[in-house]
């Protein structure tokens, strides 16, 4: 731990001494002694700009005054300074009321009907620093309203007090400089440009600081008032980035997210899909009673008790596996472990409903597990490595974060990828292009430090031999890793052991002690000892009859390697499904189980870094139990002891299990695949998720699909020469299964590469096409 | 009784003056070429002797300015000559430009070779397309006379009419390509300006005043003016006068001897008011007839020398029509950045359209007066602070007047008797 040297400098404000580092601003000096200035474009996290001029206060300097009240939140504090705010300077007083009262002359007075009023830093301070009375009684300002600036956010020109709080977020912090400050005076007015539209993954937080009610949110705009909402701390469940969160709810219904305030993860921002996904809770396809299937074959309405026997049996009669998606909660996760354990009796488990490989499981368990890679690392690093992942596009939060470096000291970001993404774009990276599966042999000629970074996307899986260099590029330069899947709950499903080489606390199972160690923790006597399959070799095993049943919890099928493979597993296997809502799953089950949203319950994620991101139940009055609660029933039910009731209970058993010092899971070497050599209308096909895409959790968000980007098949210039294509000709892309059709887009990527995103509308890939990354595909141009 | 001194006027009457012809008759472009046999350094040294202060408005010492740029920090540095002459009355860099461009060609020389400057950048005003094509003219000229182009260039930017551009730094911004508003200080443009490079940025007629103080010597440049207000200045006097146009004269001279020196009021008339500086600098009466204008006379007397534009008001002018015809400019020209200025212009208008309508009360004068109180000083720039300048001045010496609106139920006076085609008949 280096311990950094903060020159602190003493000043007085409103008689009383407070001691802040250099470089402190005085609006923020002030709030140290709990004194608030008022204050409209004044942000913490983006740079100073004065325009608002509420803040003004009196300073002198070593008994030299300022002649005239200066904005605080542009004057860094020096030593002898003396600020008198508008509780001890009169002059300071009337500056404030003076301009709080020019504020308002051009702002309506329809607070009754805004969404801000009743959490408005306008409203709020006419009260605390205003007058009561205006004595403007000319003509207001008007404009049409509302203006959409995008599909997500309105804008009601004649609210804003043009603090330029929005341009500057998008500028400084997304670096999505698409809305600016137009016209000039009293007309000026935030707009966007006539060809780029206001297309940004962080636009959400223009409308959360926005400092009046001038951006809206479409989604919410006039749907609840603040004071009618019940506000819950949470915690966001779509990605690993582990924002925290604030849920308002009212009336059982969630009304709207927000951003939380962490400064070691996401500061105040999250991303767009966090903010306005959430209505796939209480979707008409939420499951609401259990289900099992009848003699005649048809799903239907089951008592609890009689599900969970029926549950019980059919695991009981067959040898069975479990199927965990990336979505579990930490607690869920843990619950599914130890059930396939205890009642299952097996390791065949695995939490990666994806693409994924054995060389990543080995990975994972030798390099993974237990690490302790952090955003911090981020913040100090030398240089950031990027290896099958797009930081905008797959962990928006961590983008942010490295954007912020690259802003602020020119962070040498470099990426290894068969694509130049926006995201890469933004940041400067240096983009080492490769061939889909060649993404191997670009790794071990990186220089990096031990100050050096690498982040390692699950995509890096994809190819044979990434991770292995991955790992051996560590080892040579001493530089720390940090595996960043996408989704919310993989890092905590790891470290639970919902996977075939683990078990909870990153202990191996082929490891006796480790056994012993979670066998006296369970109260049973024995473990399997042999590593278990994977997701791809259980529902393998079960084609070949080896496996009988399976338990799935928050799998799509459609996301793995061989979705028909998996489709036909679920179909000859005897199903547990534990579900939120009607699902390829729950079609193709014997007995489900309807579980508990995200915000029907509480519980907790491993964010990538591993740092607990706890959530309290927002929607008080649901019937639906966690996953935890229910596999606890089933194991009683089969006649074996997983006792976690509550999620409580499973925090206190995961506090209990302890570090696990034993030796770590080795990982052995895997070579890069031989690179198929490609022509004429053949491609190599690599793709990944966009971050607005078809996702499950994102269904019925109409005005968040409006700001996904547009769905194109990228190819370099010279296979498009070749192939005779230009931007927005239609490109047929085809494998033995089936095709899509897409707009070419002619952009910097490897010649032998077409890019698509992986599940965007008219480009589900695993769906469509069967593959994702590396495999070849034909192109024709329709 | 002071002179004029004509000096960056000497020439204006000759019929070539603005070629490069007519200039080097007169010694044109030897100053520079002594200059860059000097050590920047001794320029500066020189600038600063002379007591040359800036031109346009402040009055800061152009020496001092350019030797606020660091030396030796292998960055770029840049000079940026203000041009965008937009303040209602400032009319002394369009004709002086006109008449003679190639003396501002030459200072830059000069001050590019002192701050150590391979570019600088002439922002002038979009509206005066003639000089434009003027100064065209005269870079053109001076590249092929081989005077440009040898390690010092100059480029004519045009601006796209917001007076808001004039402030130095909207200028900066505005010449990088954005909209043009004020920025937050510091950094200050001598250590991060002009595409965040060490920048001075000066007025035309301090830039035009170098090549003469070079030629001449600082001590010549002494010669003139006042203690703390060195050199002579081109005055320049418009409205109710019978011989408006630019008086070049040593600072400190006042205006009884301006007056007398160009032929006086509109013949029959009286003086009422006038502005020392254009339009954001505060009134003045006959009582300040004979105020030194200088930067320190005009501000013991309560106002500022600012661009020395004299706008002459005789008696039958309405000094509120003319304060809310110079308001309704500051709204327009507002940039929008800050709070007092973007809203306290747009109230300003609406308080004194009444009050000139004879819809006000005398409240109102308290409250147009603690708007003012609550603009002036709070603003982000002067923009704001020059908008209510002409409010509270004109409100302390005719406060009568704008009584007599209210009382009178409109305008007390007959607005043709202020124009020159009053008596013309219909």
């Amino acid at each position: 731990m280096t311990t950094e040297v903060v020159d602190m400098i003493t000043v007085v404000v409103d008689g009383f001494e407070v001691s802040v580092p250099k470089g402190t601003l005085v609006i923020r000096a002030a709030e140290q002694l709990g004194i608030q200035i008022p204050r409209f474009c004044d942000h913490p996290l983006l740079e100073p700009v004065g325009a608002c001029r509420q803040c003004l206060v009196d300073i002198e300097i070593n008994g030299r005054a300022f002649p005239k009240p200066q904005a605080s939140c542009t004057i860094p504090v020096e030593p002898g300074m003396i600020v008198k705010t508008q509780l001890t300077s009169p002059v300071a007083e009337k500056a404030q009321r003076g301009v709080m009262e020019l504020l308002l002359i051009n702002h309506p007075l329809d607070c009754p009907v805004c969404d801000k009023g009743g959490e408005c830093p306008l409203q709020n301070q006419a009260m605390s620093n205003g007058q009561g009375e205006t004595r403007f009684e000319g003509v207001k300002r008007t404009f049409q309203k509302p203006i959409n600036i995008s599909s997500q956010v309105l804008l009601d020109r004649e609210r804003c007090v043009l603090c330029a709080r929005c341009t500057r977020f998008s500028e400084q912090i997304a670096s999505d400089p698409f809305i600016t400050l137009n016209e000039r005076g009293a007309l000026q007015q935030v707009g966007i440009y006539e060809n780029k539209p206001f297309e940004s993954y962080f636009s959400g937080n223009t409308v959360q600081i926005c400092p009046v009610g001038a951006l809206t949110g479409a989604a919410y705009r006039f749907r609840a008032r603040p004071f009618d909402l019940v506000s819950t701390p949470s915690a966001c469940e779509h990605c690993a980035s582990g924002c925290d969160m604030r849920t308002d709810v009212r009336r059982g219904k969630t009304l709207r997210r927000l951003a939380g305030d962490d400064a070691t993860v996401n500061e105040e921002w999250n991303c767009d899909k966090g903010r306005w996904a959430f209505k796939y809770v209480t979707s008409v396809d939420r499951l609401t009673t259990p289900l099992v299937r009848n003699s005649a074959g048809e799903l239907v309405a089951a008592s609890w008790p009689e599900a969970l026997a029926a549950a019980a049996k059919g695991l009981k009669a067959a040898k069975a596996a479990v199927l965990v998606g990336g979505r579990a909660t930490y607690e869920d996760a843990y619950g599914y472990s130890k059930f396939a354990r205890i009642a299952l009796g097996t390791n065949d488990i695995d939490f990666r409903s994806r693409l994924s490989s054995n060389e990543e499981r080995e990975f994972l368990a030798a390099r993974v597990v237990g690490s302790t890679t952090t955003y911090v690392d981020i913040d100090r690093a030398d240089h950031v490595l990027l290896v099958g992942f797009e930081p905008e596009e797959e962990s928006p939060i961590v983008f942010l974060r490295i954007n912020k470096q690259v802003r602020k000291r020119a962070l040498k970001v470099t990426a290894i990828a068969t694509k130049l993404s926006i995201g890469v774009e933004k940041l400067k990276g240096e983009f080492v292009k490769v061939a889909p599966g060649a993404e191997a042999g670009a790794i071990a000629s990186q220089s990096l430090s031990a100050k050096s970074v690498i982040l390692v996307g699950e995509r890096a899986a994809e190819s044979a031999g990434v991770l292995s260099a991955v790992a051996a590029l560590a080892d040579s330069s001493n530089a720390k890793i940090a595996w960043i899947p996408r989704r919310a709950g993989e890092r905590g499903a790891l470290e639970a052991g919902a996977i075939g080489n683990l078990l909870p606390g990153g202990r191996p199972v082929t490891d006796a002690s480790a056994r012993v160690d979670i066998g006296a923790l369970w109260g049973v006597d024995s473990l399997p000892s042999a590593e278990g399959k994977s997701a791809e070799e259980i529902y393998a095993a079960v084609n070949a009859g080896e496996i009988g049943a399976l338990l799935v919890g928050g799998v799509d099928p459609l996301d793995g390697d061989n979705s028909q493979g998996a489709l036909a597993a679920l179909d000859k296997a005897f199903v547990v499904s534990l579900e939120i809502a009607s699902s390829a799953v729950t079609q193709r089950a014997d007995v489900v189980l309807p579980v508990a949203a995200i915000t029907e319950k509480s519980g907790s994620f491993l964010n990538w870094e591993g740092r607990p991101r706890a959530f309290d139940t927002a929607v008080q009055d649901s019937l639906n139990r966690s996953d935890l609660r229910i596999l606890s029933m089933i194991a009683e039910e089969m006649g074996a002891t997983v006792n976690l009731a509550t999620v409580t209970s499973a925090v206190k058993e995961i506090a209990s299990l302890g570090k696990w010092d034993g030796a770590r899971v080795s990982m052995s070497k895997v070579s890069a695949s031989a690179q198929p050599a490609v022509s004429g209308d053949q491609f190599i096909l690599t793709s990944w998720r966009r971050l607005l895409d078809l996702g499950t959790l994102q269904q019925g968000e109409e005005n968040l699909a409006g700001t996904a980007r547009a769905t194109v098949a990228v190819i370099s210039p010279k296979r498009a020469g070749a192939l005779g294509v230009v931007d927005g000709d239609k490109l047929k892309i085809s494998t033995s299964l089936g095709s899509v059709t897409l707009n070419a887009l002619v952009e910097d990527i490897h010649d032998d590469a077409l890019w698509a995103p992986r599940n965007s509308r008219g480009s589900q890939l695993l769906v469509n096409l069967g593959v994702a990354h590396g495999a070849v595909v034909s192109v024709v141009k329709v | 009784m002071t002179k004029l001194t004509p000096v960056l006027s000497a020439h204006w009457d000759e019929k070539d003056s603005f070629t490069i012809e007519g200039y080097k008759r007169h010694g044109g472009y030897t100053a520079s070429a002594k200059a860059l046999a000097m050590d920047p350094d001794a320029i500066i040294q020189l600038v600063k002797d002379s007591g040359l202060r800036g031109r346009g408005g402040a009055g800061f010492p152009t020496g001092m300015k350019w030797g606020f740029i660091p030396q030796g920090d292998n960055r770029e540095h840049y000079l940026v000559v203000n041009a965008d002459e937009s303040e209602p009355g400032t009319c002394k860099d369009t004709p002086l430009l006109m008449a003679n461009p190639h003396v501002l060609i030459e200072g830059c020389i000069i001050a590019c070779h002192a701050i150590r400057a391979k570019h600088a950048f002439i922002y002038i005003r979009g509206e005066v397309t003639h000089v434009v094509r003027r100064v065209n003219q005269a870079i053109e000229d001076a590249y092929k006379a081989g005077l440009l182009g040898n390690g010092i260039d100059v480029v004519l930017h045009i601006g796209a009419g917001a007076y808001i551009c004039g402030e130095e730094t909207a200028l900066l911004d505005s010449l990088e390509g954005f909209r043009g508003q004020p920025r937050l200080r510091p950094p200050f443009p001598a250590i991060a300006g002009l595409y965040a490079r060490p920048t001075v940025v000066n007025n035309v007629e301090s830039i035009a005043s170098v090549p003469a103080i070079i030629a001449n010597g600082a001590e010549w440049y002494q010669s003139m003016g006042t203690e703390k207000s060195k050199g002579a200045t081109l005055y320049s006097l418009s409205g109710h006068v019978n011989n408006p146009g630019q008086f070049e004269a040593p600072l400190g001279i006042t205006l009884r001897e301006i007056l007398e020196l160009s032929g006086g009021i509109r013949t029959g008339h009286t003086l009422k008011f006038w502005t020392p500086g254009g339009s954001s600098t505060p009134l003045f009466t006959a009582e300040h007839l004979d105020v030194p204008l200088d930067y320190e006379g005009v501000s013991a007397a309560g106002s500022l020398l600012g661009t020395k534009a004299l706008q002459i008001f005789d008696e039958t002018t309405c000094v509120v029509r003319a304060v809310l015809r110079w308001t309704e400019f500051y709204k327009h020209e507002s940039c929008g950045k800050c709070t007092p200025c973007r809203e306290g212009t747009w109230w300003l208008v609406q308080l004194l359209r009444d009050l000139e309508a004879g819809k006000g009360t005398e409240a109102d004068l308290a409250k147009l007066l603690d708007l003012c109180d609550n603009i002036m000083g709070r603003s982000f720039c002067a923009l704001g602070d020059g908008a209510t300048s002409p409010i509270t001045s004109s409100i302390k010496y005719f406060r009568d007047e704008y009584i007599a609106h209210i009382t009178h139920g409109g305008c007390p006076f007959d607005p043709v008797a202020s124009t020159l085609f009053a008596g013309a008949g219909a």
